[in-house]
C-alpha cells in the first residue's frame, strides 16, 4: 500500500555503497590498464626505434582481455626504404 | 622547512575551500605561520571565504611570472596575524601557470611559513595537478555520496602517480576528511556512513565535519569557520583536524549539532 510507505524505512545507502564498490573495482582496473599500455607503448618505441626509424603515429598497441588469457597486439609500420638502410647496416 | 599540504577532492562543491580557510585558521591558532594558498585561477574563491576579496592587489600568478614578490603578494589576515593568504588571479586563466614557476613559489613558502595550504581546483586537470605536485601531503575532501567519493578515488589515483613524492618513489601520505556528514540520515541508511567510505577510499580519517547550516553563516561573513565561533560543531571538528594534521593523537567522535548529543564514539584513530 503506497499509502503505508512511509513507514518503510528507506536503506538506500547499502545501493549507494555496493554500485561505488563494483564501479571503482572496474575503473581502477581501466585506469591500470591505461598506464601499463603507455608504459609498454613507450619502451617499445625505444628498442625498435634504436634499429629503425619509425613513425610513432603508426603504431598501434593493444591489449585484449579475455577470460582464459589477454593478448598483446603490436603493429608497427615501417617504411621499406627504412627496412632497407637498416637491413644495409648490418 | 614548512610542511606543504593540498586540499583537493576532484569534485566541485564539496568544501575544499571551506577546510583549507577552516584548517589554516585553527592551525595559525596555535602561533604556527601559516599561509593558505589559491591555486584556483580564474575562479578563486578563498580570498571571499576569508574576508579578504578587497585587499588584494597582487597575486600567484604575479609571483609566478616575477612581477610581484611575494612579500608584496601575501595578505596577513587581521584576526590572526600568523595566517596569510596568498591569493589567486581572477583575470588570467590557469595556462599561467608554469610548473618551473609553481615549484620555485613553493620552495620561497616552505621557507617562510610552517604550513602552506594549497586550495585545489576541482577536475583532474593542469590546475588541479599543478596543485597537488610539490606536497609532502594530501587532505582528500569527501562528501557521503556516490559521485564525491567516485572522484575522491580518481584523485587518490592522481596523487600516488602525478606528484612529485610519488614520481621519486616516496610516500604520499593522504587524510580523508569527511565533510557534510549527517549522522542521523546515516543511523538512518539514507546516507553511507563513514565506515563505508573508508573501507572503500582506504585511506585514514583525518576528521568528519558535520554537516551544518554555521558553514554558510561563516562564509557569508568571510571568516573561517574556527574563526567564527569556537562552540558549534563543525568548527570544533575542524579544530580537530588540525590537530591530528599537526600529528596529534585524537580520538575520533562526530561532532553533533545537537546540544549533549555531540559524542558518539568512534574506536577508530587518524592514522
Amino acid at each position: 500500500m503506497r499509502l503505508f510507505r512511509f513507514l518503510r524505512p528507506i536503506r538506500s545507502a547499502p545501493v549507494a555503497r555496493e554500485r561505488l564498490q563494483i564501479l571503482l573495482e572496474y575503473e581502477r582496473n581501466l585506469v591500470s590498464q591505461t598506464d601499463l599500455i603507455a608504459v609498454l607503448r613507450e619502451e617499445i618505441l625505444a628498442v625498435v626505434g634504436r634499429h629503425v626509424t619509425i613513425d610513432r603515429d603508426k603504431v598501434q598497441i593493444r591489449v585484449d582481455r579475455r577470460a582464459e588469457l589477454s593478448i598483446l597486439a603490436v603493429g608497427i609500420q615501417i617504411p621499406n626504404e627504412t627496412r632497407m638502410a637498416a637491413a644495409a647496416r648490418m | 622547512m614548512g610542511k606543504v599540504i593540498v586540499v583537493t577532492s576532484g569534485k566541485g562543491g564539496v568544501g575544499k575551500t571551506t577546510s583549507t580557510a577552516a584548517l589554516g585558521a585553527a592551525l595559525a591558532c596555535t602561533g604556527s605561520n601559516v599561509v593558505v594558498v589559491d591555486f584556483d585561477v580564474g575562479l578563486r574563491n578563498l580570498d571571499v571565504v576569508m574576508g579578504a576579496e578587497r585587499r588584494v592587489v597582487f597575486d600567484l600568478i604575479n609571483v609566478v611570472q616575477g612581477t610581484a614578490k611575494l612579500t608584496q603578494a601575501v595578505i596577513r589576515d587581521k584576526r590572526i596575524d600568523t595566517l596569510y593568504l596568498l591569493p589567486a588571479s581572477q583575470t588570467r586563466d590557469k595556462d599561467a601557470l608554469t610548473e618551473d614557476g609553481i615549484a620555485r613559489v613553493i620552495a620561497e613558502l616552505r621557507m617562510r611559513f610552517d604550513w602552506v595550504i594549497c586550495d585545489s581546483p576541482a577536475g583532474i586537470e593542469r590546475g588541479a595537478t599543478l596543485a597537488m605536485r610539490f606536497a609532502d601531503e594530501a587532505v582528500i575532501v569527501t562528501n557521503p555520496e556516490v559521485s564525491s567519493v567516485r572522484d575522491s578515488d580518481r584523485i587518490i589515483g592522481l596523487l600516488d602517480s602525478k606528484t612529485l613524492r610519488a614520481e621519486r618513489g616516496e610516500r604520499m601520505m593522504k587524510h580523508l576528511l569527511i565533510a557534510r556528514f549527517d549522522p542521523v540520515r546515516a543511523s538512518r541508511g539514507e546516507m553511507l556512513n563513514i565506515e563505508d567510505v573508508l573501507e572503500i577510499l582506504s585511506v585514514p580519517l583525518l576528521g568528519i565535519i558535520p554537516e551544518s547550516e554555521e558553514v554558510l553563516r561563516a562564509s557569508n561573513l568571510g571568516t573561517p569557520i574556527t574563526i567564527c565561533g569556537r562552540d558549534n560543531a563543525p568548527s570544533r571538528a575542524y579544530f580537530d583536524a588540525a590537530r591530528r594534521l599537526a600529528g596529534e593523537d585524537v580520538e575520533m567522535t562526530i561532532r553533533s549539532e545537537r546540544k549533549g548529543l555531540f559524542s558518539k564514539l568512534f574506536g577508530r584513530k587518524a592514522a
